[in-house]
């Protein structure tokens, strides 16, 4: 089989930070942690039943309670992991969703903070994934905070974020610091980028961990099964990838 | 245009609160065409708990005061154009939310109670900027603040579904923050695909999924009513539209020009 793409890295890196969870939630229009949640559902499989909820799908979605019952279900705690992205992610893991300059009048303005200011500070496992790592996006201080990293002592805070994935590392934030520490960086990445690419001061080891590349039996797991569940909901994305697959088997082969 | 739709619009009067759906529930577009023609403008929308292209259409056409919304985009198709360009120029007031905030202040309204309280926000900006949001400390177990949300109770909620009866009752299915729209505001305008013959309360099957005539004011019949969204379980959304608005509508001229055709045109069939 032929070496992981960058793209199954991530997604399994992300099945990785699923590890133990019963349902995990993932956004309207997010392939990679949809994808990253199906490998993970096919990891357990006959071990432990991984429910995934695709906001917005209508067969991704088994709530009967209209789009009231995932943020209830949420405060119950029936929800384990959840997905977030943000047009900025600070050093202290807080996120903005809404927009760039003064609010409200803000120069560039995204759509909003959907259920973050609410999910953030109920599910336990919050995954921050943006694929893009540039200095806009991993800045400072965000300019809205649409959902605090951490809260004050007192204030209800059963959930949180617990890692940062990107397209080129991956950091755990540790809120006690609070901060980010780098985990291990993705091939063909090095920390000098990592530095360069990220607005925030970040902790990390004097040389990095590598992140792992799949072994053949996931891969063929994830090339197989959870591509073809991934093109029901995504079929575009799903496309592209097994187009990227056939150029990578055309390189590889002898000639 | 069927007269009926033009009626119902007129319902709306200037300075209202409308209540409109999240693009995936059963959005009534067949009613934005009326609703700009009758020109109603200084609306406050409550967007239940996210908005799309029919609040950017009316955004767009000038007749909205504030958006209160936990997002606006056009999904696939990217940022709400006339949205954006309005926060810019400071020309309509937002109030930032949060989609469970939005559905704690539809089922205090729903109760008939002043406010509900909720987990989260506090320490966001989102609370930050919302003074009609408060935060009290838990009166059972002190030591524990908790943001309250005041009641949402629109004048009137508008959305589309599949079927309705001639009594008036209409089928929601699962989509329940419909029903949450209806019981929370003053009234209520339907537009549906088609209009049956058979009760539907007299099947405890479709009983089930139904909101009663009691909380409805007005039902049309508008086939294809959510295009170009889709209707759960009747029709997908027709992106390539989505994307020829989003593109469109990026200047104020653009913007226009599209809106003279989706003015004028007949809903396909």
């Amino acid at each position: 089989m032929s070496a992981a793409l960058p793209r199954e890295i991530l997604i399994c890196t992300i099945a990785r930070l699923l590890d133990g969870v019963r349902h995990v939630a993932v956004g309207a229009s997010s392939p990679m942690p949809a994808a990253g949640a199906m490998l993970r559902r096919a990891l357990d499989d006959g071990q432990r039943p991984v429910r995934l909820s695709v906001l917005g799908s209508v067969e991704h979605n088994f709530f009967t309670n209209g789009s009231a019952e995932l943020f209830d279900s949420a405060g119950q705690g029936r929800l384990d992991a959840f997905f977030l992205g943000g047009g900025q992610i600070d050093g202290q893991a807080n996120v903005n969703l809404v927009g760039v300059g003064d609010y409200p009048q803000v120069k560039v303005r995204w759509p909003g903070s959907f259920g973050s200011a609410y999910l953030y500070f109920t599910v336990p496992r919050v995954i921050l994934f943006r694929e893009e790592h540039s200095p806009r996006v991993l800045v400072d201080k965000v300019d809205f905070i649409s959902a605090p990293g951490t809260s004050a002592p007192g204030v209800y805070r059963a959930g949180g974020p617990v890692a940062l994935l990107t397209g080129k590392a991956l950091f755990r934030f540790d809120k006690a610091r609070p901060g980010f520490t780098l985990e291990s960086v993705h091939p063909s990445h090095d920390l000098d980028e990592i530095r360069a690419a990220t607005g925030f001061a970040f902790d990390h080891a004097e040389t990095p961990a590598a992140t792992p590349a799949p072994d053949a039996a996931t891969l063929s797991l994830l090339r197989g099964r959870v591509l073809d569940e991934l093109a029901e909901t995504y079929p575009a994305f799903a496309a592209e990838w097994r187009s990227d697959l056939a150029a990578l088997t055309r390189e590889g082969s002898p000639a | 245009m069927p007269q009926d739709l033009r009626a119902m619009a007129r319902r709306v009067t200037p300075g209202m609160s409308l209540a409109l759906p999240v693009d995936y529930a059963g959005v009534s577009m067949a009613m934005t065409r009326p609703l700009i023609e009758h020109g109603a403008g200084g609306l406050h929308l409550v967007c239940v708990p996210t908005g799309g292209l029919q609040v950017d259409m009316l955004i767009g056409a000038g007749l909205v005061a504030t958006v209160e919304t936990s997002a606006l985009s056009l999904g696939e198709a990217g940022g709400a154009p006339r949205f954006n360009d309005a926060v810019r120029q400071g020309g309509i007031r937002i109030l930032d939310a949060t989609c469970p905030a939005i559905h704690a202040g539809l089922m205090a309204a729903q109760k008939g109670v002043p406010f509900l309280p909720i987990r989260g926000l506090i320490g966001s900006d989102v609370l930050a900027n919302r003074p009609d949001w408060r935060v009290i400390d838990n009166p059972f177990a002190a030591g524990d603040p908790v943001a309250l949300i005041p009641a949402i109770r629109p004048d009137v909620a508008i959305f589309h579904a599949p079927m309705a009866d001639r009594e008036g009752n209409v089928w929601i299915g699962r989509r329940r923050e419909l029903a949450a729209m209806a019981y929370a505001a003053t009234e209520t305008l339907v537009t549906v695909e088609r209009i049956v013959d058979r009760s539907l309360l007299a099947d405890e099957m479709t009983a089930a999924g139904t909101l009663p005539a009691l909380y409805v004011g007005a039902v049309a019949e508008a086939p294809r009513g959510a295009w170009p969204y889709g209707l759960w379980g009747e029709y997908a959304s027709d992106t390539d539209e989505l994307m020829r608005y989003a593109a469109a509508a990026r200047t104020a001229t653009g913007f226009a020009e599209y809106m003279a055709g989706f003015m004028g045109q007949e809903m396909p069939a």
